[in-house]
């Protein structure tokens, strides 16, 4: 099977995150910035994929010059090429920029499968992966807890994790299909693993090289615009409640007022 | 402040990349409650075996990576400084494999090597008895040749990983001369004959079982024979002179760990209006800590690197073990005084360090046994 898995850098997990005020985009260069944690589902999920039946793994990302760690990340875990769409006129794309021409890189790949995970830990919209298969023109399955490939049928079926349990929903090949952190483990790489990775493909592309239209690409091409941002405000100071022998009671009541139980 | 290193390398920083996230993410978080359940993790070196972190100063050809011990410590390092037991499990492990990896036969190497190196197969390291602790030459355990096997009968003591080991690499006595009549076993840990005590009831290091082993008329193979009859003690000095590399670096991560964390309170922690840092005798205290950690691990790597080059190593060994281990002692139990009550009591870190500190000073040559070497080797080189 052909899989590719997209991966994303962004900053750190627990590192405070902030707007570039001149631009409104990510601050990405005062902190940490790692491989999406959500991403490493999608890659151990590709991986498990190829393992069972055989193919290879394409990791592909779109991001600055560091953001191609997402993807030698991707390479030492197992994945067995990898391409970073480079360039400054992608800077601040947004949702729909993004979807689009990481389409532009991916389709030429005649993907069967393209795994993408529900959400990137920095501006958590969780729309790419849906708008991706829109540009692609695939079906798409979300939010699989589980993944079964049947390539000699031409199918892949999920389970999709429902409120209430999960869905067993169908799709024909080619698909993309979204990952949610239920799925799986994701392997730590080996250090044999790192040591491979350094001599596996990863071509780097620009957004000529993507068919990428100049004037579509950067914030003047954008659908949306971050006109404003505040900071996280600061935690209120918790609510207590005293126990003066009805503290049961008011436990409920205050679970209650907050529709919990 | 982690360590700031300086390493050889870019796969070796890619190494310690690799150390650190695992440490991070499957180390740290378990270490304090498996300390107080005194919890062997078994799995855990199953894992680090998987990422290839068993078997780092070994040759590729028996699936090691053939890392200096410049590198190989540092990577130690990083382990100490989340958990301390395991540190010195993979130290000890490593050790365990070294006298097959250095003297062992090709035959040897091929069929047991790979099974070691990879962590599937768990080791331990029997010197040590009741009554011959500092001085091995007093062992009386005895392997007698029968033609084709040895019968090895005696009580070996302080085995790291007893009980849960998959082999045992075992020095026994051939013959009554004193160090010329010893000899190296490797012995698998599913034996007829082969019994271990409780764990011992330790002061610090719990989530690591240290027994007694017990060997009653077990029969060994003189295929498992390590190196040629005799050689056991000259084997097993040079396995401790790796191995108290090994031990200096647990112990450097250690205080390191000890320095990140008093440092951290020291700068959150308010008395009469500013962090308790600010206050000159709290900052000399953390600089002194900071001296003992740096040159601690500068004295280790000097060793390390001296190793690494084929230049003999006994001596500044026994003084890295020394330097980092007392370093160690020092700097935990001065972490303890920097967070003052709440350093004496269960909730925070610092007080198990200070006490997985003090084995430190004991164990792989205590340091008065290190003077000893240090001292010989000064009036013979």
């Amino acid at each position: 099977m052909n899989i590719v898995v997209t991966v994303k850098q962004v900053p750190d997990t627990w590192a405070e995150k902030k707007l570039d005020p001149s631009d409104m985009t990510t601050d990405r260069a005062t902190v940490d910035n790692v491989l999406n944690e959500m991403d490493e589902y999608g890659v151990e999920e590709a991986l498990l994929l190829k393992e069972a039946h055989g193919g290879e793994v394409t990791a592909v990302t779109m991001g600055p010059d560091k953001a191609v760690e997402a993807v030698r990340k991707a390479l030492q875990m197992g994945a067995d090429k990898g391409v970073h769409l480079c360039d400054a006129s992608l800077h601040g794309s947004d949702a729909l920029q993004t979807a689009s021409a990481l389409a532009k890189v991916i389709a030429p790949l005649n993907p069967d499968v393209v795994i993408v995970s529900s959400e990137a830990s920095d501006a958590r919209g969780g729309v790419v992966g849906a708008l991706l298969a829109e540009y692609l023109g695939l079906p798409q399955l979300t939010l699989a807890r589980k993944v079964t490939a049947d390539p000699g049928g031409g199918t892949v079926t999920i389970e999709r994790q429902t409120d209430n349990g999960y869905a067993t929903v169908l799709g024909k090949l080619p698909v993309v299909v979204g990952v949610i952190e239920k799925i799986n483990e994701p392997r730590y790489p080996s250090f044999k693993g790192i040591m491979a990775a350094k001599k596996k493909p990863l071509v780097t592309m620009t957004a000529a090289d993507a068919g990428i239209d100049p004037g579509s690409a950067g914030p003047s091409g954008a659908y949306s615009e971050v006109d404003e941002a505040q900071p996280r405000p600061p935690k209120a100071a918790g609510q207590v409640v005293k126990d003066e022998g009805d503290g049961g009671a008011k436990l409920a009541a205050f679970l209650a007022d907050q529709k919990l139980v | 402040m982690p360590a700031e290193r300086v390493l050889p390398t870019a796969e070796a920083r890619d190494l310690i990349a690799l150390t650190s996230e695992i440490a991070d993410k499957e180390l740290a978080p378990r270490a304090a409650q498996y300390e107080a359940d005194a919890r062997f993790p078994r799995e855990v070196f199953r894992l680090l075996g998987e990422a290839g972190l068993l078997s780092l100063p070994y040759p590729e050809e028996f699936g090691g990576s053939a890392q200096p011990y410049e590198v190989y410590l540092q990577v130690l390092e990083e382990i100490a400084a989340r958990w301390a037991s395991i540190a010195i499990g993979v130290s000890v492990h490593s050790m365990s494999s070294y006298p097959l990896a250095a003297f062992g036969s090709r035959a040897q190497q091929e069929q047991l090597l790979p099974d070691m190196l990879s962590g599937r197969l768990l080791g331990a390291y029997c010197l040590s008895e009741p009554h011959a602790g500092s001085d091995p030459g007093a062992m009386i355990t005895q392997a007698i040749d029968r033609g084709g096997e040895y019968v090895l009968s005696g009580t070996k003591a302080w085995v790291t990983h007893g009980g849960q080991a998959d082999f045992y690499t075992v020095f026994a006595r051939t013959s009554e001369s004193r160090t010329e009549g010893i000899s190296c076993f490797l012995v698998d840990g599913a034996m007829p004959g082969l019994s271990f005590g409780a764990p011992e009831h330790k002061m610090g290091l719990t989530g690591s079982p240290t027994t007694i082993v017990n060997f009653d008329d077990v029969l060994v193979g003189s295929d498992r024979l390590t190196g040629s009859v005799g050689r056991g003690f000259a084997i097993a000095m040079s396995a401790l002179d790796s191995g108290r590399l090994g031990v200096a670096a647990c112990a450097v991560g250690l205080a390191q760990a000890a320095l990140d964390y008093a440092v951290s309170y020291a700068k959150e922690r308010h008395q009469f209006g500013k962090p308790i840092i600010d206050h000159q005798g709290l900052g000399f205290l953390l600089a002194d800590m900071a001296a003992g950690v740096e040159s601690a691990r500068a004295t280790m790597l000097e060793a390390a690197r001296r190793r690494d080059r084929g230049l003999p190593f006994s001596r500044q060994a026994s003084i890295a073990k020394l330097v980092a281990t007392d370093a160690a002692m020092r700097v935990t139990t001065d972490a303890v005084q920097v967070l003052g009550g709440y350093g004496y009591t269960r909730d925070y870190p610092v007080e198990r360090y200070m006490r997985e500190a003090k084995v430190m000073q004991i164990f792989e040559g205590t340091n008065q046994i290190q003077r000893m070497v240090i001292g010989r080797h000064l009036a013979r080189d």
